[in-house]
Parts: structure tokens; C-alpha cells; sequence
């Protein structure tokens, strides 16, 4: 037999695939030659420029003042025991949950659950409680090394990101809740708000929201004061603090164990409903729980938080939460522009359901709160989640136009240190890194949640 | 057992005004509260406003009247309007801008005629459009005008060309980068993905901030690169990853049949994307892509930040004249509304060409 069937030869360069090859190769050498020159060019300019590389310059003090310091939490020396005894834990009800599915084929039952809970939260807790020094909080001083400083902006970044998603969520949802109520002037109001926002440029707002509102709000002495509990003036915005007391620690436990015991009263009820169509008790053992615990933790310990109020000292209030106006105009420029767009998304994704599911949910006989939370949400969620993801993706990067009015968030204090020190190359990937790892984060615990409410299909 | 059917009331009217606004606006009783409450905020927030704007507001040139009004100084717009148009650019050369905008008007004038939609020569004449547009502003060289180097040029002559070259610049970028990222080519492809995760994982402002700082040092140190050049590398590199995953978006809405019936007419790769893939894939993407630009036109606003004088940057540099010191709020309503009416009029334009353009596959 002779190859009739054989493809007659083509050269390789007249080949997709050889020319695949010969395009890559070529986009690989010239990307190498690029890399080389511009690593060659690098360190001849660093030279000439007396600027050693490397990130050495990092341990070396910083010098400057931070204006507003968030505290770290640093580990100390128990720290190693805490982690280990969490692993532990995390170990143990493990491989209890593994042998009882082995011995029952089921899902746990309650006792053991509860073990199992007591066991991964008990033992680190009580690691945490013998160690208490674990954990130390350190404060940013000008004598601080440049890893604090950055740290320190990390941190006054990520509060910012942190209230800022939270707070453009629940705006979004009830500027979105207003343009679809049928009131005609509610939602024409919150179309133009939604208009209005989206289409002006986030650093004119915060600039706006910076120089014209704060400027416009009067000095210390003649604040705006809401009995003591919000003081609003040209120094920022002033709130009562939460100052812990003696039995602190007793309230809070009682309130996560009340928690606890809650979830798993729900759990229970759940299985006793499906297991025998009966519909368990719910809202007693709940109530009790939740008033009774923490009642007993505050007889017990005595009142557990006070209330600090801010006070008019000298030339400026003391105590209490201070915010500043760079702090306050950041969070309050950030949420409004985003909230408008959360609002559209969320909008959108109630009205992507079909009518036909709200028309068959009130056949149903299901009335308009059941018809929203067990059929319109669950499948607006699956619309709404992923753009949503890439929004509070953009609230962590906009934070970054902090640096414009000066609120000392991680872009200003390393382009501080950038001046100071000249490692520029070093900064700015050290910028790149973090923001990296900050969006990973974020697109990883959403991806976690929008796994959990997709849509699953055979 | 029969029920009676209880008598009902007859329907409500459902023409006429009042009609309406009983059911839009008072029924049930909740929505003749939130009505009340909206009312409420638009007349809180809608009457300062119109005393400020209006009522209490001054139009004259001269500073000292202006003082006596407590409203808005419409004036320092009137005296300083084209500063606010073209920044530092020389009062005396500012009939260059202006006449290479009356160049672009023309040409999108002469577009809209359709018969001569596809002519030949206006195509050329789009091509020739951007250096004739450059060449006229900066002067020099060739043209006898007297040169404005770039650092001269700034408001919103600034922002609108930053924002145009960055999407005329990223655009082949970004194709070549969705291209790549969708193709099974096993170097090309980790690349293009690397590229676009990266830049768009990290702030506008960090690549700004690279292109100033960083960017001179990867250069040769002989080689100068002119700071508005640095800030355009900037922004494209940024925008080219966010466009090419619009685009992205569009080759992957294509069907797989598309694919194969080009294979089958025996076209090599290029032949398949360019006359068959690309122009279906783009207008797909078209309301998402004009969706982009407005975030380009909104985020030139950054380029402040690295000492740019673009729309924001020159609000603030004419609040600080001695003659119109501290009039901040008339400026922030004048660049505001220019925002506003180039994006609005754009994303408006982009939701009329979605319904105007009956998507691929369907």
C-alpha cells in the first residue's frame, strides 16, 4: 500500500501549528530581549542615580508622621501554641465527623455536632485564654521601621474597603428597592440619584465630598451635635465609643455560645421537620437563649461596655470614635458612588426573573414577602453575585484615591516612602503585590459564594 | 355551602390625571408616605440649590459685584470658560483647539450623512483625522505654527484626547490580547492571561504611578519620555486589559459554528478572524466597549494625581486665582455638568444602539 491516505507533507512555516510555534517563539524572544533591556537599563540608571536595590531599605526608620493609625495585631509568643491547638481542634472534629459518617451513614446529629463545634472553638479559646499575651496590638510611630508603615496603611485601606462594601451593598439595595416601587416620584428620585452618581468621576466626589461638604461645615465650637451621640463639624465626625469593661469577655463569649446554641436549635428543628413533617420549636428556645445567656453574663460580670461620649476639650472633641474628615469624605465618596451602581446590578437581577415565577409563586397562594425571599431573591442572586464580585473589587482599588485627599491609606504612605527612600521599583511592586493578593481575596470569597447559590444543572 | 359573594365597590378610574396620581402616588397609604418623603428630599435638596444657582446668583465679569451676592458667581465661568477648555495652553494660540474640534465636529458631521457613509475618502479622511488634530495643536515641524509642547496642554482638551488615544491605542492591543488569551497557544496564551489578570487586579492609580516613576528607570537613561507620552502608556496598559476581556466576551458569544464553517472554507487564521470572527464578535461588544470608554472618560481624572492638568486638576488651579478666589463650587457644577453630559450622552448612546442592534445567533 502506498500513502493515498497520508495528508501530502506541508512545510512547517506554511503549517498552523508550525506557525503557532514561530509566532510564540518570537513573541518570547522579544518579550526576553525586552525584559533583559529594561533589567540592564534598571540597575545602570539605580546606579547612576546612587539607589542600591532590594528590599533592605524596608527595616530602616521611617520618620514620618501617619495621621491616623490603625493597630496591628502582631503575634507574639504563644502565638505558635494558639495556631497549633486551632489545628488541633480543627483535626479532632474532623476525624470525629469522618468516623461517625463511617459508623451511621448520616449526617451528624446534634450531640455530636455540638461536640464537635465545642471541640474546634473550645480548645483554641482556651489556648487564646492561657496565652493571653498572643496577640499584641502595636501602634505606628514615627520611630517605626517602613514594614509598620506600610502595615499601617494596609490596614487604614482595608477599613476603608471593609465599611465601604458593606455600606454601598445595603445603599444599593434600597436605591434599587426604591426604582422599582411603583411610587413614580420614590423611583424617579432614585433614577436620578443612580444617573447623577454613575456618571461623574469617583475622585470629583471624593474631592467634592472633601473640599466643598467639610468646608462647609461649621468650626468646632458651633458642631452639629445630635444630643452627644453624632457631633458633625470641620474636624470630622464624632461618635460615642464602645469601652469595654470588667466582664466584657464573659458578654461576648455568651453572646457567640447564644449564637451557637440558636443555630443548632434551628438545625434541629429543620431535621425534625423533615424527618416527621412536624415543625419543631423554634422561637422560644431562640428567644431565651439569646436574652437568657447574655443576661446571666451581665449579672454575672457586671455591665459589660460603657458608652464613652466625645467631649468639647481645649480646641477640639476628645474620647470617643473620632473620625476624620479624610476618613469620613474616603468612606462616604466611596459608598455613594458605588451604591449607585450596586443599585442598577441589583435591580437588574430582580428583574432578569421571569414574570412567569412571580406569577406561579402568587398562584401558589404565596403572599409578597414569601414570593420575594423564596422565589425572586434566590434567582436574582445568581445574577447579581458575580458583578457584584467586580464592584467591591473596584472599592478596593478606589480606596487608593485616598492618596488625592490625603488620607493616609496604603498608595499615600508607600508613595511617601517612595520619596523619602527613591526605591521605586520596589514600591510600586510591592503595591502591585498587595493589591493583588487584596483582589484575589476578594474574587476568591465571592467565587466560594456564588458557587454556593449557582445554579446547578445536570 | 354557597358563600355570598359580598358586593364589591366599582373599579377606580384608571384615565386622568388625578386618577394617576392617586395610583402612582398615594395608594396604598405607604405610597402617599414615601411620596411625602421624597418631597420632602427634592425640596430640601432642589431649593438651596435654585437660590444658590439662581435666585441669589450673580452673571457679572467684575469680582466686587459678584462679592455683594451670596449665590453662585456665574461670572468666574463667563471670564475663565476657556481656561477651563484648554488649561495653560497660550490664550493667544487657543484658536488651534478650537479649530481642531470644529475639524472633528465636521468630519463626524460629514459621517452622519448617509450617503456618504462609505466613502473611500472619508475613511482616509478619518485616518488622516488624529495627526492633522496633533499637528495642529502642538504645532512645529512642518506646520509654521509656533510649537505648544504637550506640557502646555490641559482642561478638558486634555481629558477628551487622553480618553480618545487611550481607546484608539488600546484597541488593537486589546483584540491581539482576548485573541491570544482565547486561543490554545500553550506560551501566548498564560501571557495574554498573566497581562490581563495583573493589570486588572491592581489600581489605575499604581500603573499611573509606574509609568511616572518606573517607567523612565526600565527606559535607556539617554531616552526622554514626555510625561503626557508616560500617563497615555499608562492608561492604555490599563484599559486594553479591561477591553480585551469585553472582547473576550464577544468571541466567546459566537457559536463554534462560526469557527468551522471558516475552517471549512479552507481560510488560514488571520482570513477566519478578520472577515469572519472580528466583526461579528465587536458588534456584540459594542454597549459594553462604549460602557469602557465612559470609565476611560471618567478615570482620565486621575492623571491630577501624577501632575496632570487635565478638567478636575484646572477646577481647582482657577479656584486659587486672586481674582476669583475660592469660587469652588461654580467649578464643580461647571466640570461636573461636562462629566456628566459626555457620559450620560454616551452610555445613552450605547443602550440606543442596543436596542438598534440585533445581537449575533439570535
Amino acid at each position: 500500500m502506498t500513502d493515498h491516505s497520508a495528508p501530502p507533507r506541508v512545510p512547517f512555516w506554511r503549517s498552523p501549528t508550525g506557525r503557532a510555534w514561530a509566532f510564540q517563539a518570537v513573541m518570547l524572544g522579544s518579550f526576553l530581549w525586552l525584559a533583559v533591556s529594561m533589567y540592564r537599563n534598571t540597575l545602570e540608571n539605580l546606579k547612576t542615580r546612587g539607589i542600591s536595590s532590594g528590599f533592605g531599605f524596608l527595616h530602616s526608620e521611617a520618620g514620618f508622621r501617619i495621621g491616623e493609625v490603625t493597630g496591628i495585631p502582631l503575634p507574639q509568643g504563644g502565638f505558635l501554641y494558639f495556631l497549633i491547638s486551632l489545628a488541633l481542634g480543627l483535626a479532632l472534629s474532623r476525624m470525629l465527623t469522618r468516623h461517625m459518617k463511617a459508623r451511621t451513614n448520616a449526617p451528624l446529629n446534634t450531640k455530636w455536632f455540638g461536640l464537635c463545634l465545642l471541640l474546634s472553638i473550645g480548645i483554641p479559646a482556651a489556648t487564646l485564654f492561657l496565652f493571653r499575651n498572643s496577640v499584641e496590638i502595636a501602634h505606628y510611630t514615627e520611630s517605626s521601621s517602613y514594614v509598620m508603615a506600610l502595615a499601617t496603611g494596609l490596614a487604614n485601606t482595608l477599613k476603608v474597603a471593609v465599611i465601604g462594601c458593606v455600606a454601598s451593598t445595603f445603599l444599593g439595595l434600597f436605591i434599587a428597592l426604591g426604582r422599582l416601587s411603583p411610587n413614580w416620584l420614590l423611583s424617579s428620585l432614585c433614577r436620578w440619584y443612580v444617573e447623577l452618581n454613575r456618571n461623574l468621576p469617583v475622585l470629583m466626589q471624593l474631592f467634592f465630598w472633601y473640599f466643598v461638604v467639610f468646608q462647609e461645615l461649621p468650626g468646632v465650637k458651633q458642631s452639629i451635635d445630635l444630643g452627644g451621640w453624632l457631633i458633625l463639624n470641620k474636624r470630622g465626625l464624632f461618635l460615642p465609643a464602645l469601652v469595654p469593661h470588667q466582664g466584657a469577655w464573659l458578654f461576648c463569649g455568651a453572646i457567640v455560645a447564644a449564637l451557637c446554641g440558636c443555630w443548632l436549635v434551628l438545625r434541629r428543628a429543620k431535621q425534625l421537620r423533615d424527618d416527621t413533617g412536624e415543625a419543631g420549636k423554634r422561637l422560644v428556645p431562640c428567644l431565651l437563649l439569646l436574652i437568657g445567656l447574655p443576661g446571666l453574663a451581665w449579672l454575672l460580670g457586671g455591665t459589660p461596655f460603657g458608652l464613652e461620649f466625645p467631649v468639647l476639650k481645649g480646641f477640639n472633641y476628645k474620647g470617643g470614635t473620632g473620625l476624620t474628615p479624610e476618613f469620613t469624605a474616603l468612606v462616604v465618596g466611596l459608598t455613594v458612588y458605588v451604591s449607585a451602581f450596586n443599585a442598577e446590578i441589583i435591580r437588574s437581577g430582580i428583574e432578569a426573573v421571569s414574570r412567569g415565577q412571580r406569577e406561579a409563586a402568587r398562584a401558589l397562594a404565596m403572599n409578597e414577602r414569601q414570593v420575594m425571599r423564596i422565589v425572586i431573591l434566590p434567582q436574582a442572586m445568581r445574577v447579581i453575585v458575580p458583578p457584584m464580585t467586580s464592584e467591591y473589587l473596584a472599592i478596593a482599588k478606589n480606596s487608593s484615591l485616598a492618596v488625592a485627599i490625603g488620607y493616609p491609606e496604603f498608595v499615600s504612605v508607600g508613595g511617601t516612602i517612595l520619596n523619602q527612600s527613591g526605591q521605586a521599583v520596589e514600591i510600586v511592586g510591592i503595591w502591585m503585590g498587595v493589591y493583588l493578593c487584596i483582589s484575589l481575596c476578594i474574587s476568591f470569597a465571592m467565587n466560594v459564594y456564588n458557587a454556593r447559590i449557582a445554579l446547578v444543572e445536570r | 355551602m354557597a358563600h355570598d359573594i359580598p358586593d364589591r365597590l366599582p373599579p377606580a378610574a384608571t384615565v386622568g390625571v388625578w386618577s394617576w396620581i392617586r395610583a402612582n402616588l398615594l395608594c396604598p397609604w405607604y405610597n402617599a408616605l414615601l411620596s411625602a418623603g421624597s418631597l420632602y428630599l427634592i425640596w430640601k435638596a432642589v431649593v438651596p440649590f435654585w437660590n444658590w444657582a439662581v435666585v441669589n446668583a450673580s452673571i457679572s465679569l467684575d469680582p466686587a459685584v459678584a462679592k455683594q451676592h451670596s449665590g453662585a458667581a456665574w461670572g468666574f465661568l463667563r471670564d475663565m470658560w476657556p481656561v477651563f477648555m484648554t488649561g495653560i495652553y497660550p490664550a493667544e494660540e487657543r484658536w488651534r483647539p478650537l479649530l481642531a474640534l470644529c475639524l472633528v465636529l465636521a468630519m463626524v458631521g460629514l459621517s452622519l450623512l448617509r450617503p456618504l457613509r462609505r466613502a473611500t475618502w472619508l475613511r482616509a479622511a478619518w485616518l488622516a483625522t488624529p495627526l492633522l488634530v496633533f499637528a495642529i495643536i502642538r504645532g512645529g515641524g512642518i506646520t509654521g505654527l509656533p510649537e505648544v509642547g504637550t506640557h502646555y496642554w490641559g482642561g478638558l482638551m486634555l481629558t477628551i484626547l487622553l480618553a480618545v488615544v487611550a481607546m484608539i491605542a488600546a484597541f488593537p492591543i486589546s483584540i491581539l490580547l482576548a485573541l491570544g488569551r482565547t486561543s490554545n497557544m500553550p506560551i501566548a496564551r498564560p501571557f495574554c492571561v498573566a497581562y490581563i489578570e495583573l493589570i486588572r487586579g491592581v489600581p489605575l492609580i499604581t500603573i499611573l504611578f509606574m509609568a511616572s516613576v518606573v517607567l523612565p528607570l526600565f527606559l535607556p537613561s539617554n531616552m526622554e519620555l514626555d510625561k503626557l507620552l508616560r500617563a497615555m502608556v499608562g492608561i492604555t496598559m490599563f484599559f486594553s486589559a479591561y477591553l480585551a476581556e469585553n472582547i473576550r466576551g464577544g468571541l466567546q458569544g459566537l457559536s463554534r459554528g462560526q469557527y468551522e464553517a471558516a475552517d471549512a472554507l479552507g481560510m488560514s487564521y488571520w482570513q477566519k478572524i478578520r472577515v469572519v470572527i472580528l466583526p461579528q464578535a465587536l458588534r456584540i461588544v459594542i454597549p459594553p466597549m462604549v460602557n469602557n470608554f465612559i470609565g476611560i472618560l471618567k478615570d482620565t481624572s486621575l492623571v491630577g494625581i501624577v501632575g496632570l492638568v487635565d478638567l478636575l486638576q484646572i477646577a481647582f488651579a482657577t479656584t486659587s486665582n486672586p481674582k476669583w478666589f475660592g469660587r469652588l463650587e461654580e467649578a464643580y457644577v461647571f466640570i461636573a455638568f461636562w462629566y456628566w453630559v459626555l457620559c450620560f450622552g454616551l452610555s445613552s448612546y450605547s443602550q440606543h444602539l442596543e436596542r438598534k442592534i440585533p445581537s449575533a445567533g439570535k
